[in-house]
């Protein structure tokens, strides 16, 4: 029932053990921070460290065959790890006099005393450290202020150590050490006028090329025995027909090097002094790795070239072009996107000649190892960075369609069941094994393709942050369909931001399949033009995409549908022009009808503003049409900037059911729950006490929780916690909202509850008036008629730090409610709301307890087996997400960081359905066998009876 | 052997008619005074038999009565809590007088009479069992099973519409 899936994000640098014993692993360091090693054979992962979002890895690599050693946080933390099972070993901490990029070098010739030296740039500083107990044997600071790095370069088989770099943007630098002591030996420099762009190639371990600042002329620049020469080729003499300034693809391959203007990659060798010949010039999308060495003197590197279907790899000598090591062509899913990386190693085959592997980063953030012109193993590692996650339905079954589908003809049918013979024969061979399961998978009622009676096999719709689509079963977690999001003429690199339910058919529109709205932009900046695509959630075909001439703000989605069950959007540009989606007349008169009661708001958390407004009129200006309606501003809430930021703001989900606004309290009483959509959740705090926690004293930090009603700016209710600091975390559902924060007094995290009632309903209490339905309880209401609100709050203490809270959704919303609670330790905690009963008391009374209310303690209680997630973690837990299944009692919970977990959830037992371990056949044999003894004992009366008579 | 004629019966009744009698009376038997007044013993015996009945119905009438403080003190037990038992009483006690009062003519039945007043205690038995059944509807009452609170016919009211609708938040 539940499933845990694995993964590791997008691989930025890779690192292939040379081990030559046991079992063959590449190390790996990805941008969600992970440090892993894998297994060549099957990408499985051995051992796996998430590094914290502040520690981000700036390199990797390999120390004395056994250790991995990483460089992270702004090249200031150094540490090295087991190779074997992943313990660490040392950390060491770099600090130097300023903030660089930051390098890192292992140097393998090197040998003192069986100890490889790392070299280390970073913060401005030069670091030697041992390899085996991560002590710095010297550092080496540099004179000049400004100094940048770019490469530290070890010629092979000497002790000397380039340092070459630049100052300011027109100054390059080479500083010439000893390795063994770090004693400057030389240091030169030579500027060059018009500037130089950051990045290098080395092409051999005395020269390296870079690019001057206008990007139209390769400079060559040799620092061979400490001279420092720059050669001047432009671009324009090379290629004729170059358009645009060119950029450096880094790579450091001997004589080799590869620029890349808007269209072309031009792969350009390095003949003798400072002259430039081009080898080869390509339309396709192009990776190079970096050189390899294979034997004496001969360095290989791999070019994967994207075209079309397919991809070319080539694997070539850096000192002969035109001889292929091996040159394949492989069979590419299109919704992969183009080679991003690769990275190469090879292996000795049994005849002795060079084999090679490749690993391969895709645009979709996906790991392919590539061998024998075959893929050997893929990860989707595009679902450790889920952004946005939706649920869909699966088709409902008809008879005759599954069928056709699993047995496609007899000779299948025939297979299969010879299999399954073998298989209980006990004759079958691994492969059969294997098969006979599969095909057990693909019947088991777990993994179907259908609907089930009880809603709980579904699809969950998930946006990653490339912009790819999955869409994951949720009976077993695997991928049925994906989907990356396509570039068109008009956009070149379209992310995904938001996923919407577009289409859920249910009723009158039965035959039509269900689709999501994908909101994305183009490119990263926030006035760039939105794109929507919309994808169907059966086939993962893209229906439609649309670029929009618009920007996209915000994206409301309305609460009205139209016939064939699309949903209503309006999506706000940022001049504030709202646009209705769909753009059909049937949707625009559905919104006209309603025109009037529609509002938005939007939150500056920037400036502390939080603005109401309400649509005026058609637009006016270049981008009208009759789908664009102007604004106008109807409220603001201002928020002191001196006093208060907004770090949190909640609002109700606007899928959650609520069963009944009245809440039955002790002795028959009622109350009645203020439950409304419309209401905002805001919490600031002093602007001071938004750092860390602990940065300021209680006395000038505070936390203010609001309740706003977005319709008319009204604050419904407002509470401030002096001495508490954030963050906070917060859900909000039915009339209630919890939060999260530090108390700072009390040294502790604190959960606090609100609950909000209508006082304007409370009088209803003549039951006759109930009895003969006389009230007006369920009439619509104005939110302008001004609501009495009540209000009930109390805080808990509570012992866990918190990434983020959620609460359970069923069908109907009868079931009690649960919070999930996503704990530091990437684990979730189901909490009862109950304990965060605002109306829990010292000593409750008879009537209290019976109504459940729990007397009141100080702190929540830590219940270890309410743990959801087991004894599982979710790496980097950064949602959860809950789906009501068809059953009322239970709910489907998904968790997702950079690991996935999916589970259900009955809060309140399963009360609706017998478990899983009830026994039907004891039942049955109960029912035949008190039916038996009906049946004899009638047969025995009877004849006593009949002998009665006689007597 | 002429006629086999052995014996016979004579079914005629010869005890009214002393005239043509062989047989003497037993001693102390006189036939005179069971013909004397017929009439009148015979008024009496209907008195007395109505007169019973009278009394039996009445009898009839207050045997709820007995039922009714017997399932007094059985409630008295059962407590104020639901369970099996208490619901069990009170069910039992609501269906007595209910299947009671449907058969109102079938008790009275045999003591069916014109010279006898019935109504009395058909209105008597109403009564108790009437008791029998309030008794019944309190005790449910006790047990809070009777919707009388506000809370019984809100508890499944579904929240009010809002005319009005806002959405936004954060920019994206």
């Amino acid at each position: 029932m539940d499933w845990h899936q694995q993964y590791i994000g997008k691989v930025k640098q890779a690192v292939f053990s040379s081990q030559k014993t046991g079992r063959r692993r590449v190390i790996v360091s990805t941008e969600e921070n992970v440090i892993a090693s894998l297994d060549l054979r099957h990408g499985e992962i051995f051992w796996r460290h998430l590094l914290g979002s502040n520690d981000v890895i700036d390199g990797i690599d390999i120390g004395l065959g056994k250790y991995v050693i990483s460089l992270s946080s702004g090249g200031s933390i150094l540490r090295s790890w087991n190779l074997p099972d992943g313990q660490m070993v040392w950390e060491s901490f770099l600090q130097g006099p300023k903030h660089t990029k930051s390098l890192l070098l292992v140097s393998t010739n090197m040998k003192i005393e069986k100890d490889n030296v790392i070299v280390v740039f970073s913060n401005g500083r030069l670091h030697a450290v041992s390899c085996i107990d991560g002590e710095v044997l010297w550092k080496k600071d540099f004179e000049t202020e400004s100094f940048e790095a770019q490469q530290v370069i070890q010629p092979p088989g000497s002790d000397l150590i380039y340092v070459v770099g630049f100052t300011a943007a027109s100054q390059f630098e080479m500083y010439q050490i000893n390795a063994r002591n770090g004693e400057l030996l030389k240091h030169e420099s030579a500027t060059f006028s018009s500037g130089f762009l950051r990045e290098v190639s080395l092409v051999s371990s005395e020269t390296v090329v870079a690019l001057d600042s206008t990007g139209s002329i390769l400079l060559t620049i040799s620092f061979q025995n400490g001279e420092i020469s720059i050669q001047q080729t432009p671009i324009a003499n090379l290629v004729e027909d170059s358009s645009g300034p060119a950029i450096m693809i880094p790579s450091s391959i001997p004589g080799i090097f590869a620029i890349k203007t808007k269209s072309v990659t031009i792969f350009i060798r390095v003949i003798g002094k400072g002259k430039l010949e081009v080898v080869e010039k390509t339309n396709h999308e192009t990776a190079v790795s970096n050189a390899l060495p294979i034997s004496e003197g001969q360095q290989a590197f791999a070019l994967v070239q994207h075209a079309g279907s397919e991809i070319h790899l080539a694997v070539k000598l850096a000192h002969d072009w035109d001889d292929n090591l091996l040159k394949e062509s492989i069979k590419m899913d299109q919704q992969r996107g183009i080679p991003h990386k690769v990275f190469i190693n090879n292996y000795i085959r049994t005849d002795r000649s060079h084999g090679f592997r490749l690993l391969i980063v895709m645009e979709d953030h996906s790991l392919l190892l590539l061998q024998q012109g075959a893929i050997v193993w893929g990860r989707e590692d595009s679902l450790a960075s889920i952004i946005d996650v939706t649920a869909s339905e699966l088709p409902v079954e008809r008879d005759g369609v599954s069928v056709a589908k699993v047995e496609h003809n007899l000779f299948e049918w025939l297979k299969g069941h010879m299999l399954k013979l073998k298989g209980t024969l006990m004759l079958a061979s691994p492969e059969d094994v294997a098969a006979i399961q599969s095909m057990r998978l693909k019947s088991s009622e777990k993994s179907k393709m259908t609907r089930d009676h009880n809603g709980f096999r579904k699809l969950l719709i998930v946006l990653t942050r490339v912009g790819k689509l999955f869409a994951l079963h949720t009976g077993d977690g695997h991928v049925v369909w994906s989907h990356l999001l396509h570039k068109s003429e008009a956009c070149q690199s379209p992310i995904g931001l938001n996923l919407y339910q577009w289409q859920v058919p249910h009723h009158h529109a039965l035959d039509e399949n269900p689709s999501v709205l994908v909101i994305g932009r183009c490119g990263p900046s926030s006035d760039a033009p939105g794109v929507l695509s919309f994808v169907d959630t059966y086939t993962g075909k893209e229906l439609n995409s649309l670029s929009l001439v618009h920007t996209v703000v915000l994206a409301i989605p309305l609460p009205y549908t139209d016939s064939i069950e699309q949903r209503l959007h309006l999506l706000i540009d940022s001049d504030k022009h709202a646009h209705l989606y769909p753009k059909t007349s049937e949707a625009l008169s559905i919104f006209k009808r309603e025109f009037s009661n529609i509002y938005w708001y939007s939150v500056e958390d920037h400036n502390g503003i939080i603005k109401g407004h309400a649509l005026k009129c058609k637009c006016t200006g270049e981008v009208a049409d009759e789908f664009c309606f102007d604004t106008r501003d109807l409220w603001s809430v201002v928020f002191p900037s001196e006093s208060e930021k907004i770090i949190a703001t909640v609002t109700r989900k606007l899928n959650e059911v609520v069963h009944t606004q009245a809440k039955i309290i002790a002795d028959q009483d009622v109350m009645y729950k203020y439950i409304s959509r419309n209401l905002l959740f805001v919490a600031t705090v002093a602007p001071k006490g938004s750092g860390e926690i602990g940065s300021v004293t209680p006395e000038e930090s505070w936390l203010v929780a609001y309740l706003i009603d977005t319709v008319t700016g009204r604050i419904l209710h407002r509470v401030t916690h002096h001495g508490a600091q954030g963050p906070v975390h917060a859900v909000f559902s039915e009339n209630w909202v919890v939060y999260h924060y530090f108390n700072l007094r009390a040294h502790r995290y604190e959960m606090s509850v609100i609950e909000i009632y209508d006082q304007s309903r409370a009088d209803n209490k003549d039951v006759w008036k109930l009895v003969l339905g006389r009230h007006n309880l369920t009439s619509p209401i104005s939110l302008f008629s001004r609501p009495e609100v009540t209000t009930k709050s109390q805080s808990y203490f509570f012992t866990h730090s918190v990434k983020s809270i959620a609460v359970t959704s069923t069908a109907k919303g009868i079931t009690s409610k649960q919070l999930l609670i996503g704990t530091i330790g990437d684990q979730v905690l189901a909490l009862d709301k109950r304990f965060l009963d605002p109306r829990r008391s010292v000593n409750p009374t008879q009537a209290e307890k019976e109504e459940g209310i729990i007397p009141l303690t100080d702190s929540l209680p830590f219940i270890p087996q309410s743990y959801v997630t087991h004894a599982l973690r979710v790496e980097g837990l950064r949602g959860i997400i809950t789906v009501p299944a068809k059953l009322e009692s239970t709910t489907l919970v998904f968790a997702h960081g950079v690991d996935l977990f999916f589970t259900q959830l009955a809060p309140s037992r399963t009360y609706d359905s017998l478990t899983e371990d009830f026994s039907y056949a004891l039942l049955l044999i109960t029912i035949v066998a008190l039916l038996a003894a009906i049946f004899v004992t009638w047969r025995l009366s009877e004849r006593k009876e009949l002998q009665d008579k006689w007597r | 052997m002429g006629s086999g004629r052995r014996w016979a019966v004579s079914f005629s009744d010869n005890s009214t008619s002393p005239s043509c009698r062989d047989i003497r009376d037993p001693p102390g038997f006189t036939r005179a005074s069971v013909d004397q007044d017929d009439s009148t013993a015979s008024r009496q015996k209907k008195d007395a038999e109505s007169n019973w009945k009278a009394q039996k119905a009445w009898e009839v009438a207050q045997a709820p009565f007995k039922n009714l403080l017997m399932m007094g003190f059985m409630m008295w037990m059962a407590g104020n809590t639901v369970h099996l038992f208490s619901i069990g009483i009170t069910f039992s006690a609501l269906w007595q007088p209910v299947s009671a009062l449907q058969g109102v003519g079938k008790v009275f039945e045999p003591y069916k009479d014109s010279k006898v007043e019935l109504l009395g205690p058909k209105l008597l038995f109403i009564a108790l069992n009437l008791g029998g059944l309030a008794l019944g509807v309190w005790k449910l009452n006790t047990l809070g099973l009777l919707p009388t609170h506000a809370s019984d016919w809100v508890s499944s009211l579904p929240p009010a519409q809002e005319v009005e609708y806002s959405g936004g938040g954060i920019p994206l």
